[in-house]
């Protein structure tokens, strides 16, 4: 005659519930879509470049010769190392110049130089030709030498990759980090100590449909707050998405995956937060740590080389990566699967720890 | 009589500290049933273990031929339970949060009618938060009834509230029990007892000291000779209060 209980209308009450509750509270909206706006703003129309040429060196090239010497010795020039994200960062227009160096033995001229420029980087092509046939000119003034070095210019062309496509995945990525530990941890703690979970639990509801339908309405809003970002990032600002559709599909399936895992930290938050005033502190030391560090603002390659195995050990660091090479790309979630591995590591280490500390009462 | 809780020999430890000492005890079907005593004599945390809330370390319950330990969750079906001090979902208003009972219990609920019954109908649209003190808990007693229960539990529902909302509330208490639910309440009110509970029960330290009828209990002390020190006027200074300061509950 009783009609067995259903857990899901249960869990879909709690979801709609707490939906509305977070619509209503100005700090939900603040954090998740208003701060990420203004820093995209911020960021987005003062990002300059870095007065340094970054060069790369072919790997065939000869580099023992005066020529690379020189560049070396160069402050207006700083070598890339040659590895397999040079082309990456040359299509990005993060490298000024890629250069190969052939020496043709017994001939005249002596070293055949290829220099190639992307269309998008024009300032550091033009700056690199200036430094480039000084050096070559004091080169052959001091040997008498005219015909000793012949150069030959290519420009590639390849796609603008603009600062916006740098922020606003960096902001996209810091905003699921703050809203999934500062919103996870104030909503259970809160619900904790003023005795509303309390009250579920004098009801059939199980611990489990509470913990799903807290998080569906989370990942809902964030999932709202990040189509808002890339909207406007898209009509307004000319966010690239290379792929359409499928681009902003695989940002949200990422985007899904990180506030999962950051959801996890806000957990481990609230069961050792005592109060509501013991919430930011710890909230802070899992997110500011990664605001910095994990390439919201700047490329960690700027970052001095000790600390750059750090920021490659944070979570943001790899959900940023990934929307990074998803959005601007293109590439696929199978191709980013290492930076997702590392996610669900980060997710796995952090749900063990919840599962430990969480306090219900 | 009919008993729809039995409680046997009920034994709660925290360490070790006892704070429910071999309680036994039954509550008839259709009573108003009051649970007295001082500050941490454990009567919440009675009510906490009978209401399927807190783990007991001994003893036997049955709730309306269900066992706590095999059928709380059939337990929680036919219960409506008032915290002492409990909160509700932040931000939402008095319709939003019935629904989200509602869900929770799965039950469908006609939500105007539950406010009305409390006496909220004006208020369907406001929060939580900007309730009066007595509006709080009238509130609190309409979510114990969306579930149609067999009895409720009210954990100090009077405590902080002035004599007119106190008055207003007690009568919501008798209608409720009017309808057949058992209620079962604890206050510190004397004379909230007197005139609200068919039978109470006083407990100190964890202990059922005594457990009659409020009459019977008077008689019992008259019986030994016992005398207020002076005579009472025929009225009081709350008498006053409730004169002075008009009778319904929309004026709290």
């Amino acid at each position: 005659m009783i009609k067995p209980y259903n857990h899901a209308q249960a869990t879909f009450a709690i979801a709609k519930a707490s939906f509305r509750s977070i619509l209503r509270s100005p700090s939900a909206v603040v954090f998740s879509l208003l701060f990420p706006m203004i820093f995209i703003l911020v960021f987005g129309f003062i990002g300059g470049r870095t007065p340094t040429i970054k060069i790369a060196f072919d790997k065939h090239s000869d580099t023992i010769n005066p020529i690379f010497k020189s560049l070396q010795n160069s402050k207006l020039v700083k070598i890339v190392s040659v590895d397999k994200d040079i082309q990456r960062a040359f299509n990005k227009g993060q490298i000024g110049a890629l250069i190969n160096i052939s020496p043709v033995s017994q001939h005249t001229p002596k070293y055949v130089v290829n220099v190639t420029y992307s269309n998008i980087a024009p300032t550091e092509a033009t700056l690199f030709r200036i430094i480039f046939n000084q050096i070559t000119a004091s080169y052959t003034s001091n040997t008498v030498s005219s015909s000793l070095v012949q150069v030959h210019e290519h420009t590639t062309i390849v796609r603008e990759y603009k600062s916006i496509d740098f922020i606003l995945p960096g902001q996209l990525g810091f905003a699921l980090l703050s809203s999934g530990v500062f919103g996870t941890a104030f909503a259970f703690l809160n619900l904790r100590v003023s005795l509303v979970i309390k009250r579920f639990f004098a009801t059939p509801v199980r611990k489990s449909s509470i913990i799903l339908g807290e998080g569906i309405s989370r990942i809902v809003f964030a999932l709202l707050g990040a189509i808002i970002i890339i909207a406007i990032g898209r009509f307004c600002l000319g966010y690239t998405l290379i792929n359409g559709w499928t681009t902003l599909g695989n940002m949200l399936v990422l985007s899904i995956i990180a506030l999962i895992v950051f959801m996890g930290f806000g957990f481990v938050v609230s069961g050792i937060a005592k109060n509501e005033h013991a919430v930011p502190p710890f909230a802070n030391i899992i997110t500011l740590p990664q605001f910095l560090l994990s390439g919201t603002f700047f490329s960690i390659d700027n970052f001095p080389s000790w600390l750059q195995p750090i920021s490659r050990a944070l979570p943001l660091t790899h959900l940023n990566d990934a929307l990074r090479q998803v959005a601007f790309e293109g590439v696929g979630l199978c191709d980013v699967w290492q930076s997702i591995l590392i996610l669900v590591i980060w997710g796995v280490f952090a749900y063990t720890i919840a599962i430990k500390v969480f306090k219900w009462e | 009589m009919n008993p729809i809780i039995q409680v046997k020999n009920l034994i709660k430890k925290y360490g070790d500290f006892v704070a429910v000492d071999d309680l036994s005890f039954e509550v008839f079907e259709g009573e108003i049933f009051g649970f007295l005593g001082p500050n941490g004599a454990g009567k919440t945390t009675t009510l906490e273990i009978i209401e399927t809330l807190r783990e007991k370390t001994s003893g036997t319950i049955l709730v309306d031929g269900y066992s706590i330990d095999r059928d709380a969750n059939a337990i929680k079906n036919i219960i409506g339970v008032q915290l002492q001090a409990a909160g509700y979902y932040p931000n939402l208003n008095l319709l939003e949060l019935i629904s989200l009972f509602s869900g929770l219990y799965n039950v469908p609920t006609n939500a105007e009618l539950l406010l009305t019954k409390v006496g909220l109908q004006d208020k369907a649209k406001a929060k939580y938060k900007a309730l009066s003190g007595g509006q709080k808990q009238r509130f609190s007693i309409a979510t114990t009834l969306i579930n149609n229960p067999k009895i409720i539990f009210l954990d100090e529902p009077t405590t902080g509230l002035d004599p007119q909302a106190r008055r207003n509330l007690w009568d919501l208490i008798r209608e409720i029990r009017n309808t057949g639910t058992t209620v079962v309440i604890t206050t510190h009110y004397m004379d909230e007892a007197e005139v609200l509970c068919n039978r109470v029960a006083f407990v100190e330290r964890g202990k059922i000291i005594a457990l009659d009828s409020p009459d019977n209990l008077i008689d019992q002390l008259v019986s030994t000779g016992f005398e207020r020190p002076k005579e009472v006027k025929k009225a009081n200074l709350e008498d006053v209060f409730i004169q002075l300061t008009g009778q319904k509950w929309m004026m709290e």
